[in-house]
């Protein structure tokens, strides 16, 4: 069923690899390269997050023993 | 109805008329933007035809934009704003008079010049006609258009460059109806489709955007 | 009665959060597999275009991210409507977790669209109506994120874009309308990818990689938005109870 007849072919792609690996290739860049960011976000965003609540807490602390 | 309309426009021309220095430097930018194309691209007549349409709407385009971040700005920055918005009339009727005495300072100037700028490019007097009678049908739909992204932005750092990024998107419909129709007199194809259809984007826009713009207005007041 | 209190329960973050969490993984998994698929349909076993050759497979990219980027600015468009109407939360933070994955979607179609446009028309770029309206929807996107971006409140940030979403959905029609009605008066009608009868080993791998599409940018809407609740939510219990949960464990 595998219409390629070995894998110089399918990477030449009928003398269109340039194209269509040119698209391919920004494809799967952009779909590992998106969510890395946005996780890498979260995770900054939660260390952030943690830090000021941290930060809130202590100074209510602070507050209430005085 | 046509009371607070008529109000609210002689209100902002009597406005505008205290700062006619704003109205004279959009139309000189307009002016200007137009004479610079020939010198980047050379005098040949032919060329410059079938450039002038483009060129004369892409500049109209850019002179209605500088004159939007202050159409709401003054009457927010003194208070004038909300009370029109806590006024019991519909401030969508506001922004309606507001839209159209823009047009007045700005878009009628610019459709009054343009066939001046049109024979700097060898226009033929029916093109000419023409693209009078398209900037005139086309600028209400930009000012109304702008009207939105002027609400949006209100009071915004940056607001400027972000309203123009915002609404010339939306403009692109009337810019390609405006020049087409100049287009189509040129080359002898009668614009009379391309000005039916401005007008319909004129009049939908105009019935539309006033209602738009005053539920931006609404969320930037709260 | 029970059917709404329970819509407006999913609404609150403080269950969709979690919800989501559960969630992504599923459909991270559904993409990869939708992919997969796809990918073998299309790239190993679909036959050469009898027209364009083996060029012709960009399409199974370049006609998901299309369907996708018009489907997310919709999809937006429709958060921006329950946002403005209900004045729902949940509404304003899924349209900004959608818009840079629709945005991207719509800069990869531009991209395959050039790349296909090379080999086919001989140039990178053509002002044919559909890769135009392409352009302008991206402009949209551009426009939609720069005007939230640039509000500080979110509660402002969330109505002004919704309201921009609607009177950009209300416009794509027109000037989709208009820049086809420009192009077909400055140039004769172009080379149509979808035209050409295609095989049904093709349109199945095309359907397979437009879910794959689908999937993925659901998850990673998800995962946006979670970090988005987050943010906004930094001052609820729920949120506390969450980060320090996640203080014990690793933060994931």
């Amino acid at each position: 069923m595998i219409h390629w007849n070995s894998f110089s072919d399918f990477l030449a792609m009928g003398g269109y690899g340039l194209y269509v690996w040119g698209s391919f290739g920004l494809n799967a860049l952009i779909m590992i390269v998106e969510p890395i960011v946005v996780a890498r976000n979260r995770k900054t965003t939660i260390a952030r997050l943690k830090r000021q609540l941290r930060a809130e807490d202590r100074a209510e602390t602070r507050n209430t023993a005085e | 109805m046509f009371k607070i309309i008529s109000a609210v426009i002689g209100r902002d021309l009597k406005l505008a008329m205290r700062r006619q220095a704003d109205i004279v430097s959009a139309v000189f930018f307009f002016i200007i933007v137009v004479s610079l194309f020939p010198l980047g691209i050379g005098p040949e007549p032919d060329l410059l035809r079938k450039l002038a349409p483009g060129v004369l709407w892409v500049a109209a385009l850019l002179a209605t934009m500088l004159s939007l971040p202050r159409l709401f700005a003054d009457d927010h920055r003194d208070g004038t704003l909300e009370q029109l918005a806590l006024a019991p009339h519909p401030l969508g009727l506001v922004v309606t008079g507001k839209v159209i005495a823009h047009w007045l300072v700005s878009g009628l100037p610019l459709a009054l010049i343009a066939p001046v700028l049109g024979l700097q490019f060898d226009l033929s007097t029916d093109a000419l006609v023409v693209l009078t009678g398209a900037i005139l049908l086309g600028t209400p739909a930009l000012s109304g258009i702008g009207a939105i992204g002027a609400a949006l932005t209100l009071g915004l750092r940056g607001g400027g460059v972000l309203l123009s990024l915002l609404v010339l998107p939306l403009y692109i419909p009337v810019l390609i109806f405006g020049a087409g129709a100049v287009d189509a007199t040129v080359s002898g194809l009668g614009g009379e489709g391309h000005l039916s259809l401005l007008a319909a984007l004129t009049f939908a826009s105009l019935g539309f955007a006033p209602w738009a713009s005053a539920a931006a207005l609404k969320i930037a007041l709260e | 009665m029970k059917d709404r209190f329970n819509l407006y329960r999913f609404a609150s973050p403080a269950t969709f959060y979690p919800l989501a969490g559960k969630l992504i993984p599923w459909f991270v998994a559904l993409s990869v597999v939708f992919g997969l698929a796809g990918l073998y349909l299309g790239m190993l076993v679909a036959p050469t275009d009898f027209q364009q050759g083996e060029g012709y497979r960009i399409i199974f990219i370049h006609v998901p991210a299309s369907w996708m980027s018009m489907f997310i600015y919709l999809v937006m468009a429709g958060w921006a409507a329950i946002g403005l109407a209900f004045n729902t939360r949940l509404s304003g933070m899924m349209a900004q977790a959608l818009a840079p994955t629709g945005a991207l979607m719509a800069f990869l179609s531009l991209w395959t669209g050039a790349l296909w446009g090379k080999p086919m028309w001989g140039a990178w770029w053509v002002w044919d109506a559909r890769l135009t309206s392409e352009l302008i929807l991206l402009f949209l996107y551009i426009g939609y994120m720069a005007l939230t971006a640039a509000i500080d409140d979110q509660r402002r940030a969330d109505k002004a874009g919704g309201l921009l979403l609607l009177v950009g959905v209300v416009n794509v029609p027109i000037i989709y309308f208009s820049v086809k009605w420009w192009n077909t008066l400055h140039q004769g009608s172009s080379v149509n990818l979808t035209k050409s009868s295609m095989a049904e080993t093709m349109l199945w791998g095309m359907l397979l990689m437009a879910l794959c599409f689908w999937m993925y940018s659901i998850a990673v809407a998800l995962m946006r938005v979670r970090t988005i609740m987050l943010e906004r939510e930094r001052h609820t219990d729920w949120v506390r109870a969450e980060l320090g949960a996640n203080s014990s464990g690793a933060a994931k």
